[in-house]
């Protein structure tokens, strides 16, 4: 017979340092954000105590930066799937062993330098005496890539790629070789073999590569502001405005509020949708 | 008894173990030397004396871009041996929206007349304490520029220096000669349509739309205001960008109009003749920045000695030279070549000076002036 339940110290010793984090770091903010929410802007800005649903019959006033992070996140983790799986591939299946070290930390060695900085480089590389003057050189005069949509989404392109190349290239390494050879004896095509075994078992890599990438380009702020010219307008950017110029903190919370319910809503049904088959939710590192 | 054999017995007595060290240190006057020693060495040290006392290593500057010489940080740095940590920001709204919510660790930052008496009445910074600012003679300043820096007859804020708000034009490539805020705005919904640039700063991108219509450049009326709001969010498509930090994007040749402060088209002029700076004929903004502390500084004596040097006419004068925004001090301008005090973009003329509004502080803390820059902004 078992005795009566006892605490498991060393368990809840373990688990303690997260449980703090987590509740300090994310629960504690979120239930101060929910309260600040229903608040009002004080006088001279921040927060005055108040019950009140009007900022959040304010948030379609900021309807442009929902739309434009909700189109550009999306479209730019596709395309950095899109870049990113051929890379993986190649780095992962088709490169010798010994340059295959030297590629990965070529795709790391941006990383060394501050992504501030890099892309700050964007710029000018993208600015009037940048990439426009050499095309006017060859003949298309008048082109403009520094802040319109096109430029944010370079940005995020170059800067997201390396966390979508690494998890899809881990799924392709891990990738037992010899389903490939038995793919082959039974008669396949390369092009069958790739599309009924490489891509359905790297496809947890995609999977976890897109979630990073889209989780944190939701949130993004330094791209647009930067290579979009305080024009093309992210959520993260309202955010900014309202905590660091209007300062209308009430405004600010509801705004993050919904940006984090968006977020858990899209993520789940996306997870749902990609994950609904059960070998691949054994795999995925989400 | 010779004095060294006796030294020489009485150490073979201590390395016997016969006399206790305590013995021996006294009986051979060595404790004593020992302890003066101990007690003069760190003043024996050689140790700069700084003039303006000991300040400790670090002054912490919020400011905006293109204000200051870095040269003459150095130069602070050399005379107190504090380094000067300087961070920048393009509006009045961030530097009051980041000491609201605290921790900035800055020492000294900048703020605009109009916003000195939101602050103090917040109290966020201090009165200041003129003892320790003996280079700000108030009696050497131009009275008109400088009374915002008082509040309740109590100073908070010694004045750095003044300027306007208009355009910047590069006339290599904006042909209409534009004098009005009205060719400002129509030039850029048509002909220079993806050129033009205006701040990120309701004040002065709000003010200048209210002068379109001939309005206040102060104005808090609701349907003025609403006037500015629709001529801004058509102007919008048109825009290069939405920022303070516009020098780049000119020199880049991306931009060719754009909002403006004295001090950006000075440099922009100094380095690119054909870019020039022109003050709307309607009016527009004056204004005046002030040297403050906040409450909250770590470094309060640094931030001060900060303050002193920077005011310095001698220092000034170098400061001026490179931002190009006129002094208040007349000490200082006694100091600057003739060119500079008889410019053109830093003392504009008369008729043109004499339209523009100092920005008030209700203009700035105006909330649903805040909200029309964010939802401009958000388009």
């Amino acid at each position: 017979m078992q005795g009566p339940r006892k605490w498991d110290w060393t368990a809840i010793l373990l688990i303690s340092p997260s449980v703090a984090i987590f509740l300090g770091l994310l629960v504690m903010p979120i239930l101060v954000v929910l309260v600040l929410s229903f608040g009002e802007r004080a006088e001279a800005g921040g927060y005055q105590a108040a019950f009140t649903f009007a900022q959040y019959a304010n948030l379609p006033a900021r309807w442009a930066a929902f739309r434009n992070t909700l189109t550009l996140a999306p479209l730019g983790t596709v395309i950095c799937l899109l870049a990113a799986y051929p890379l993986a591939y190649y780095l992962a299946v088709k490169v010798s062993a010994r340059n295959r070290l030297l590629l990965l930390i070529l795709v790391i060695v941006p990383f060394w330098t501050s992504f501030l900085i890099r892309t700050y480089a964007w710029i000018f590389i993208l600015g009037g005496k940048g990439l426009p003057a050499l095309l006017d050189l060859i003949g298309i005069p008048d082109v403009r890539f520094i802040n319109t949509p096109f430029a944010v989404l370079v940005g995020i392109v170059y800067g997201y790629l390396p966390l979508m190349v690494f998890p899809i290239f881990v799924s392709l390494e891990r990738l037992d070789k010899r389903l490939l050879e038995a793919s082959d004896d039974l008669g396949a095509s390369p092009r069958r073999t790739f599309l009924q075994i490489t891509l359905p078992l790297s496809a947890p890599g995609a999977v976890t590569g897109c979630m990073l990438v889209f989780i944190l380009l939701m949130g993004e702020y330094l791209i647009p502001a930067l290579l979009g010219g305080g024009k093309v307008f992210f959520i993260g950017n309202a955010l900014v405005d309202l905590f660091l110029q209007s300062r209308n903190w009430p405004f600010g919370s509801a705004v993050a509020l919904s940006l984090v319910i968006i977020m858990l809503v899209t993520v789940t049904i996306y997870l749902r949708v990609t994950l609904n088959n059960r070998g691949m939710r054994d795999q995925a590192l989400v | 008894m010779d004095p060294r054999k006796e030294f020489i017995k009485q150490l073979r007595r201590y390395q016997k173990g016969s006399i206790s060290r305590r013995h021996f240190l006294g009986v051979t006057g060595l404790g004593t030397a020992m302890a003066v020693m101990a007690a003069e060495v760190p003043g024996l040290m050689p140790r700069k004396a700084w003039a303006a006392g000991n300040i400790g290593d670090k002054v912490s500057l919020a400011t905006w871009p293109n204000y200051h010489d870095p040269k003459d940080f150095e130069e602070f740095t050399k005379q107190t041996g504090a380094a000067v940590e300087v961070s920048v920001f393009g509006s009045n709204e961030e530097f009051l929206a980041k000491l609201q919510a605290g921790g900035t660790g800055w020492d000294v930052f900048v703020p605009t007349n109009y916003t000195v008496s939101t602050h103090a009445s917040l109290g966020l910074i201090e009165p200041l304490d003129l003892k320790k600012v003996p280079n700000y003679d108030i009696a050497a300043q131009d009275a008109r520029l400088i009374k915002e820096g008082t509040v309740n007859g109590t100073v908070y804020g010694a004045a750095k220096d003044w300027g306007t708000t208009g355009f910047a034009v590069n006339t290599a490539k904006v042909k209409e000669n534009p004098t009005t805020w009205k060719q400002f705005w129509d030039l850029t919904q048509s002909t220079y349509s993806g050129r033009v640039t205006v701040h990120d700063y309701q004040l002065t991108t709000i003010g200048n739309a209210l002068k379109y219509y001939g309005y206040s450049f102060n104005s808090n009326d609701e349907k003025e205001l609403a006037d500015a709001e629709k001529l801004l969010m058509a102007a919008k498509p048109h825009l290069f960008a939405i920022t303070s930090d516009y020098q780049p994007a000119f020199r880049n040749g991306d931009a060719w109009l754009g909002i403006c402060w004295t001090g950006d088209g000075k440099q922009l002029h100094r380095d690119i003749p054909e870019i020039t700076y022109v003050l709307g004929k309607e009016g527009g903004e004056i204004w005046t920045d002030f040297y403050a502390v906040p409450k909250s500084a770590p470094n309060r004596e640094g931030g001060y000695a900060l303050i002193n040097f920077l005011l310095d006419p001698q220092i000034n004068a170098t400061e001026v030279k490179f931002h190009g925004q006129p002094s208040t001090d007349s000490r200082t301008n006694k100091l600057l070549p003739d060119e500079l005090l008889k410019d053109p973009i830093m003392y504009p003329a008369a008729e043109l000076l004499a339209p523009l509004e100092f920005g008030s502080a209700a203009t700035f803390t105006n909330p649903a002036r805040a909200e029309i820059l964010a939802r401009f902004k958000a388009a």
